[in-house]
């Protein structure tokens, strides 16, 4: 029924009888509009509209200095190698994407001439190749030519095990060539629908072959211009001192007209969420700080009388309680939380419903998130399009009380829930972090009044997220009954996202915990439907299977989400700044400017 | 005096390995891993993660770790910082001055109140001077450095908004305006470290002196007819010096780690501020290169002090 009508409306689109935005409008009466709306015309047969930010500076250069606080300052400034997003958003000032995701999560051209289309040819029917053409007269900073060969060479780079990048995975699986000087193609080894990975965003950043050329492989520490970047960025490099401050200045032979609009930029690092918030906020030191992780209370505070504010954007990051499907205390072979065994308590979907009641979204927004959450019922949440309708949440102690009563956990006499001799403990972990600890007091006090004893942990952030098999305390061991963590989208596709939790994709002993699927849920309905999603080139049944998946890890109560996180920037009042929910915060850098 | 220093620099070398050896194994039995914040990124799949790990020698057994890195050490290469992939003393260097500049006017400070007000005190004990300096003095080093930190950046910066309180190494501004932006950014950091020294320093200073003040030679120096200056700047002060260096130079290691909050509330780009996010991203050589320059300050501070005691006292010979 949506497919028909979503079709014909597609088909409304191409012939001109309707517009653009009446089509987005139309998305949004039925729950389906999105970022991804416009992938999905694209992928339908409708060029991708330029998106029209407004960019008002009629001249390059005169706004002066723009001064950024990352409270972690970017440690190196070869995108390839970023760990962190931080080190992204360093690498972003000076080299860049042929396209970045814009704040509605459309495609913006940034080297490409033009957005792959099917209609122009770029799109392949059998969404096994994309075809990029790269806008002519680009240069590089030191004044050579940019060309198809960099991109190549970026690929066969980035794709070099050996070169230990961290974008290895987003170039695997798929061979570029050089078309002519200004035409790639990109070749997938399957039917790829969700085309827009390599060569987008932050790993998609292309670097100059002449530079790198002698540097891929084993010998890639050892290139000068890791510390040094010559992209073809807005912003000309000047100074790097990892962790304290990035330094650039105006490019003057940047490729769009009348981009940048201020003549230096500075990236300073180090210090607190909190002063950051102060500096940009209370005081105006700086014109933008990133990723202002502090209580809504204190960042209302501010704001009062101040010389900045708060800005969000909307993306998928979920922060949620994973429940575990086996038994962290049962050894088998030398492995804790096994395949081979059951969680003596989570085993029963009851028990996990009433968990999910347990939970009260409404206190942890109110107290802890504020205006950078939304309660949700879905472990997918965005874009718009994949986001479920048919999910809901409550959380309800005596419904939770009278469904485990129901399940035969009865209250003991020390208050405590039992079955069959079995008390009713749970051990919740997460990492050390404020608000998860106030999530974890919150879940626990809803607990202790249902009868159910919740026993606390919080291990360190560079532990719990090692990859360390030696240490005991990692996410992906889950030796607990329950835990808590956030997982980003880093693009406005659930591909990745979701296919984390297929079966084959268990975390165990036998694949060193490396397996994504911490919960050790396995379900064959689940690998079906993701299977089918990721070779179906159809997007709205694309859409409509991911949907699926989410609502079966709701239907099984796999994840409680916790908290929809948007993201938080503070920036000076007279600042505009254009930010994404997907992508990295300088991702559309050359778009920023001042209101005088 | 040369052998005497030969030999003492040949006595550290075997209490640097030992200290360096400590140091490695609690680094490397802590747990963690420089590239967590991989671990939730959906387009970074956890092998990659691994590879990592195996790449820079992080699943290799401890004693080799070490062997590696002595090896290297004893070469002149102090390794490779995981999380930035530079060499380390390129890093370390790059943080260097900054640290000195903050870490030796804070001294310098510390040393210009605490001298005065303890010689002062201590020539007129229990007087009102003397109670006032006392009650600020305990004042002064019960407040820790985080706390005088944030309340100096909440009255000059945010109330007052006289001082900037984000440290900046690129000040757009050259000749008379550099330097006077240079000290304006460093006021308030300098004053809580300098404060927080001098606090504890000018106690000392006044027992110290109180300690010589009462022998008979200095009784036989008034009885001379020597004026108080001359008595109190030559004969007490020259003595009660002795325990005042051993003091400063075993404590300005420490001020170097005192110096690691500091550096982080004003976002100095310091060798502390360094450290603590090499601990907190567990870039292990990082840590163990700034610890082992910790050590060695320790090591030539003390070399310093006992060679400053002849000079003072020539009666301590250096054998």
């Amino acid at each position: 029924m949506l497919d028909k009508e979503l079709r014909s409306m597609i088909g409304k689109v191409k012939d001109g009888r309707m517009d653009r935005r009446a089509f987005i409008k139309r998305l949004a009466a039925i729950g389906l509009t999105a970022p991804m709306a416009n992938q999905l015309l694209a992928i339908g047969g409708v060029a991708m509209a330029q998106s029209p930010a407004p960019y008002p500076p009629t001249k390059r250069g005169g706004g002066g200095p723009l001064k950024l606080l990352w409270w972690q300052g970017p440690t190196l400034l070869n995108p390839h190698f970023a760990t962190g997003t931080k080190d992204q958003d360093g690498s972003r000032l000076f080299y860049e994407p042929l396209a970045s995701w814009d704040a509605d999560g459309n495609l913006n051209p940034i080297l490409a001439a033009q957005i792959p289309s099917v209609q122009n040819g770029g799109l392949a029917a059998d969404a096994k190749s994309v075809t990029w053409k790269i806008k002519p007269g680009v240069k590089w900073h030191d004044g050579k030519p940019l060309t198809a060969d960099d991109f190549v060479f970026t690929w066969a780079y980035a794709s070099d095990p050996a070169t230990a990048a961290v974008s290895v995975s987003t170039y695997a699986d798929m061979t570029v060539e050089k078309i002519d000087d200004l035409t790639i193609r990109i070749l997938f080894k399957n039917p790829t629908p969700f085309w827009a990975n390599a060569f987008v965003g932050a790993y998609g950043c292309v670097l100059p072959k002449h530079l790198f050329a002698d540097f891929k492989g084993g010998k890639s520490r050892e290139a000068p211009n890791n510390l040094a970047p010559v992209g073809t960025g807005p912003y000309k490099f000047v100074e790097f001192k990892p962790g304290d401050v990035v330094r650039g200045e105006l490019n003057p032979d940047y490729h769009m007209p009348n981009r940048p609009y201020f003549d230096t930029i500075e990236m300073k690092g180090g210090g607190d969420a909190v002063s950051a918030a102060r500096a940009v906020i209370q005081t105006g030191e700086y014109d933008f700080g990133w990723n202002m992780q502090v209580e809504d209370d204190v960042l209302l505070r501010l704001e009062k009388g101040g010389k900045g504010k708060t800005s969000y954007a909307v993306g998928g990051d979920i922060e949620f309680i994973a429940l575990n499907f086996t038994d962290p205390n049962t050894e088998v072979d030398g492995e804790r939380s096994s395949m081979k065994t059951k969680h003596p308590i989570l085993s029963d979907p009851a028990v996990r419903k009433a968990l999910a009641m347990l939970v009260d979204r409404d206190s942890v927004k109110k107290a802890i998130y504020g205006r950078a959450g939304r309660t949700t019922a879905n472990y997918l949440n965005g874009p718009e399009k994949f986001a479920s309708k048919n999910t809901t949440w409550e959380f309800n102690v005596e419904k939770a009380a009278k469904m485990l009563d129901d399940a035969g956990w009865k209250v003991g006499s020390d208050g405590i829930r039992e079955k069959d001799g079995k008390k009713f403990k749970l051990l919740y972990q997460t990492s050390t972090n404020g608000p998860r600890q106030k999530t974890q007091a919150i879940v626990k006090q809803a607990c202790q009044k249902a009868g159910i004893d919740v026993e606390l942990k919080s291990v360190v952030a560079s532990v719990f997220f090692s990859s360390d098999v030696a240490n005991p305390d990692t996410y992906s061991k889950f030796y607990a009954d329950i835990e808590e963590f956030q997982i980003p989208m880093t693009q406005p596709d659930p591909a990745l996202h979701m296919r984390r939790y297929i079966s084959a994709n268990v975390a165990t002993k036998e694949n060193k915990w490396q397996g994504q699927n911490f919960p050790r849920y396995v379900n064959k309905d689940y690998d079906a439907a993701i299977a089918a999603a990721e070779t179906e080139t159809d997007p709205v049944k694309r859409a409509a299977l991911y949907i699926k998946c989410n609502d079966m890890l709701w239907q099984d109560t796999v994840f409680i989400p916790v908290m929809h996180r948007l993201k938080v920037e503070a920036a000076s009042n007279s600042l505009r700044p254009a930010i994404s929910g997907w992508a990295n915060e300088t991702d559309n850098i050359q778009d920023w400017y001042r209101e005088a | 005096m040369s052998q005497f220093i030969l030999r003492r620099l040949l006595i550290a070398v075997p209490s640097l390995l030992g200290i360096s050896l400590v140091l490695f194994v609690v680094l490397a039995l802590a747990p963690g891993d420089p590239f967590s914040e991989l671990a939730t990124n959906p387009n970074v799949p956890p092998e990659v993660q691994a590879a990592l790990r195996a790449k820079f020698g992080l699943d290799d057994p401890i004693y080799l770790r070490y062997l590696s890195w002595l090896n290297a050490m004893v070469h002149g290469d102090w390794g490779f910082s995981f999380v930035s992939r530079m060499n380390v003393d390129t890093l370390i260097l790059q943080r260097l001055p900054t640290t000195l500049y903050v870490i030796g006017s804070s001294q310098i400070l510390a040393l210009c109140v605490a001298i005065p007000v303890g010689v002062y005190a201590a020539t007129k004990p229990y007087s009102v001077f003397d109670q006032i300096a006392n009650a600020l003095a305990f004042i002064g080093f019960s407040l820790p450095t985080f706390f005088t930190g944030i309340l100096f950046i909440l009255i000059f910066s945010v109330t007052l908004d006289w001082l900037p309180f984000v440290y900046s190494t690129d000040i757009k501004a050259s000749g008379f305006r550099w330097v006077l932006e240079m000290i304006r950014q460093a006021i308030m950091p300098v004053m809580v470290l300098g404060l927080f020294q001098a606090a504890s320093m000018t106690r000392f200073v006044r027992s110290a002196m109180l300690d010589v003040i009462r022998l008979d030679y200095v009784t036989t120096a008034r009885a001379k007819g020597l004026g108080q200056a001359k008595v109190i700047v030559k004969h007490v002060m020259r003595n009660a010096m002795i325990p005042v260096v051993t003091l400063i130079a075993l404590q300005l290691p420490a001020v170097f780690g005192g110096a690691i909050v500091t550096e982080q509330i004003f976002r100095i780009p310091g060798i502390g501020s360094l450290l603590i996010s090499s601990i907190l991203s567990n870039d292990t050589p990082v840590v163990m290169a700034v610890a082992f320059v910790f050590s060695c300050l320790v090591v030539a501070f003390n070399l310093i002090a006992d060679i400053l005691y002849g000079w003072l006292d020539p009666r301590i010979s250096l054998r």
